[in-house]
């Protein structure tokens, strides 16, 4: 395809398996607004200590509840939000977000997939339009005609045919499925090496879905493109992914080969993500919901985050050492990792067993809840009481 | 504690049916033409049943369970079909008897006696087409008998009332003979009830997180303790640890309270999990409908083979997967014979001319309805598709769309 060739020679595509774009201790606070100007500020502490790799060619999830810091993870790695403190590289130089023409090449090169379909277009533009506009801010086509050429050849490349049909269409003309298409389109147009696609099926219709996450894949593998795919959705991360990183309000808390984590979670809060996902196989194993475990809950307000590990409050296996400081990452074997006290604090654990008597650990934590519950019978899921 | 009617009475075959709608159609009347929205469908409920209606988005569920509740205004227009329900006489939240809030309103209304007989414990009462209500019957219909759970959860509730004043306002409207010291510890019981504690009585919905707005929701659903309660997509715009909770929440109240559920999603492998009966909706009509487990084992319209397996799953080989290629179709011209033939992966002949007929897949399955002409022994006389030839049917499918 002549797109693809024409790509190539502008910047040199980048060999599969090689890292892109990489994140390093990413922090993201977000102002409160406050009244009183004496009182300490405060803040939303949305993601704490986030790094991670994107490698061209190859789909990394990003799971976790909302609230966890997914989006603004992918916002910090667009561009959209400045981190508060840690870097970003791309093809190993520290990217600088401040303005000018590295600004402009490095949103060129990473772009956004939003997951709105319905909010991320104008509705006052045609599909032509909304197209061409990244196509000439890039600088890739210059005249009409090549606007138009280009504009048919995205178009074709989403599958969106017969093109001619589409192009003089306005988005509310369109189904969800194909909007998003459109969406995706109209990232593709910057020729990015990296695809933020956040949440790019969760607003779409059940049947859609996969038509939409199959598209990805191919252009991914058309394009050698980098892509980080956020999701709630942890049966389709396996699906699509390669790695997936589980977030917990704001703290990495696990990550590694996709079906290593579906098939052998390691951390409590990954165990948890797992058994509330719809999973009908379970009709054959006896039947009925499967009862959640006990401690359960919502995700702390993130202004005045719980110490230490932020899922302590809700994890069954809650040690004193968990309210103290968050553990270090330990090391499970083959790219399988974990931030958790139950397999050590760094270092390696290739057997991933737990290293402290978990048994136990649960059996006394559900007696003082019981015992707390005793007390205060029908307590709620009550925010801020951490 | 509430004393559940059902929980305890075994042999009353007569009365276990709850509901029974008959070739119930809508349409809706727009400017750019009619929208069959919803066509000639029929089911029965049970009492205590979990019934599930999936399909995509547009293919009629919501308007259906609405058409059921009287709840659809112009321009929707329901332009046939009967909904019967099926009374009976119970005990009301207090515990004094409640001859059925319906024949009362209907003795009322037509000045005859029907109250005054002695009415037994649990005896069934005629059954009422609620299509044909008045406007009086049909007040203490819903809400007593039958109440919703809309849709989202952030807007379902109002902003500026308290959640209990919000569950104490259906009281004042339908229970007007209590006062407001029972309504308040039926509201505490009610928040007790769905899992949320009592000092919230006084928050406001934006105090709340949105799992226990929904559970608000709830709590206001069950004030009445109805017979049946319709769930629009409750649990959508929640976080699945969240979701899971709510449906655990449910089933247990079910169980507590035995009333039944009218449960609409698009989610199929949840409602696989939660619902005993499913019915799965295309284009206005019926396309299947099953218990749980004889769907999840074995779809036999090619459109739950796709919907089901729209899903990826968390076990097994991770297979390439590609949902059902096409979109649904325009309500204003729905397509000749099987609405489902231009997206079908093992379409023939008939499906173009002939409209299926839900009838059972297989003698040996009667519970199994499809409306399917695979399925019919007149034009395939080998018998209901295999699931290898729904899935090779798929694959050549998803083939032929990526070679486009």
């Amino acid at each position: 395809m002549s797109v693809t060739a024409q790509h190539a020679r502008q910047s040199e595509a980048p060999r599969e398996g090689e890292a892109v774009l990489e994140a390093e201790h990413l922090r993201k606070v977000f102002p409160v607004n406050q009244f009183n100007p004496f009182a300490a500020r405060l803040g939303v502490h949305a993601v704490e200590d986030a790094s991670f790799t994107l490698y061209a060619g190859r789909v990394t999830a990003l799971v976790g509840e909302s609230g966890s810091g997914k989006t603004t993870i992918a916002r910090m790695l667009a561009g959209v939000y400045p981190p508060t403190s840690g870097t970003i590289r791309l093809h190993g130089k520290p990217v600088n977000l401040k303005g000018g023409r590295e600004r402009h090449e490095f949103r060129r090169q990473v772009q956004l997939v939003f997951q709105d379909p319905f909010g991320s277009l104008n509705p006052v533009h045609t599909i032509r339009y909304i197209l061409s506009r990244p196509l000439r801010v890039f600088g890739h086509a210059r005249s009409g005609a090549e606007v138009s050429d280009r504009v048919m050849a995205l178009l074709q490349r989403v599958s969106l045919v017969p093109v001619d049909q589409f192009i003089q269409k306005y988005p509310h003309q369109l189904s969800g499925g194909q909007r998003q298409r459109v969406s995706i389109a109209r990232a593709l147009a910057a020729q990015p090496e990296v695809l933020l696609a956040d949440e790019p099926v969760s607003m779409l219709d059940v049947s859609i879905r996969l038509q939409i996450l199959n598209l990805l894949l191919r252009l991914k593998e058309e394009e050698h493109l980098a892509l980080l795919y956020i999701t709630h959705d942890i049966a389709s991360a396996r699906y699509f992914a390669d790695e997936t990183l589980v977030m917990y309000a704001g703290q990495m808390v696990e990550g590694g080969p996709g079906e290593e984590i579906t098939q052998n979670p390691k951390h409590p809060y990954t165990q948890l993500l797992l058994s509330a996902a719809p999973d009908p196989d379970r009709l054959e194993e006896g039947g009925g919901l499967r009862k959640l475990p006990e401690r359960r809950g919502e995700i702390p307000s993130l202004i005045h985050p719980p110490s230490g590990c932020r899922f302590h409050p809700r994890c069954p296996y809650a040690m004193e050492v968990c309210k103290q400081r968050f553990p270090k990452t330990t090391d499970l074997g083959n790219g399988h990792w974990t931030n958790c006290y139950l397999y050590g604090d760094g270092g390696t654990n290739l057997s991933g067993t737990p290293v402290v008597d978990a048994a136990a650990i649960r059996a006394t934590n559900m007696t003082a809840t019981a015992a707390k519950e005793g007390d205060n019978s029908g307590n709620g899921t009550g925010e801020g009481k951490v | 504690m509430i004393q559940s009617p059902v929980a305890n009475n075994p042999d009353r075959a007569q009365t276990d049916l709850l509901l029974s709608v008959n070739n119930v159609s809508v349409d809706y009347l727009a400017g750019s033409g009619v929208v069959h929205a919803v066509n000639d469908v029929s089911f029965t409920l049970k009492r205590g049943e979990i019934l599930g209606l999936a399909g995509e988005s547009g293919c009629g569920k919501s308007t259906l369970a609405y058409a059921v509740a009287r709840m659809l205004r112009p321009p929707a227009y329901i332009t046939g079909g009967q909904v019967l329900y099926y009374p009976r006489s119970r005990l009301d939240e207090k515990g004094s008897r409640l001859a059925s809030s319906l024949s009362l309103a209907r003795s009322k209304q037509h000045g005859g006696n029907g109250a005054r007989r002695p009415i037994a414990d649990d005896e069934a009462l005629e059954p009422v087409d609620v299509l044909q209500m008045g406007a009086e019957e049909l007040r203490s219909f819903r809400w007593s008998e039958l109440s919703i759970v809309f849709q989202s959860a952030m807007n379902a509730l109002n902003p500026v009332m308290n959640i209990g004043r919000q569950i104490t306002d259906v009281l004042r409207a339908h229970r007007p003979q209590m006062g407001p010291d029972e309504r308040k510890q039926r509201a505490l019981e009610l928040l007790r009830l769905v899992g949320i504690a009592p000092d919230r009585i006084t928050s406001y919905p934006h105090q709340l997180s949105g799992g226990m707005r929904q559970r608000a929701i709830i709590a206001i659903a069950l004030a009445l303790n109805p017979e049946l309660i319709i769930m629009d997509e409750p649990t959508t715009a929640l976080d699945v640890v969240v979701q899971r909770e709510i449906l655990t929440e449910i089933i247990r109240l079910r169980e507590e309270f035995g009333f039944s559920v009218i449960f609409i999603t698009h989610d199929l492998s949840l409602l696989l999990e939660l619902a005993d009966k499913v019915a799965i909706m295309y284009a206005g009509r019926i396309v299947e409908k099953a218990a749980n487990r004889d769907l999840y084992r074995h779809p036999r319209h090619p459109y739950s083979y796709g919907l089901l397996h729209s899903f990826p799953s968390l076990h097994g080989p991770r297979t390439k997967a590609g949902g059902i290629p096409g979109s649904p179709p325009d309500l204003r011209a729905i397509p000749s014979g099987c609405p489902f033939h231009p997206r079908c992966p093992l379409v023939f002949s008939p499906c173009s001319e002939v409209r299926p007929e839900l009838a059972p897949s297989t003698a040996a399955t009667p519970q199994q309805l499809v409306a399917c002409h695979l399925s019919n022994p007149t034009y395939r006389p080998e018998g209901p598709p295999t699931q290898e030839e729904l899935g090779e049917g798929y694959r050549a499918l998803l083939e032929r769309s990526q070679l486009r």
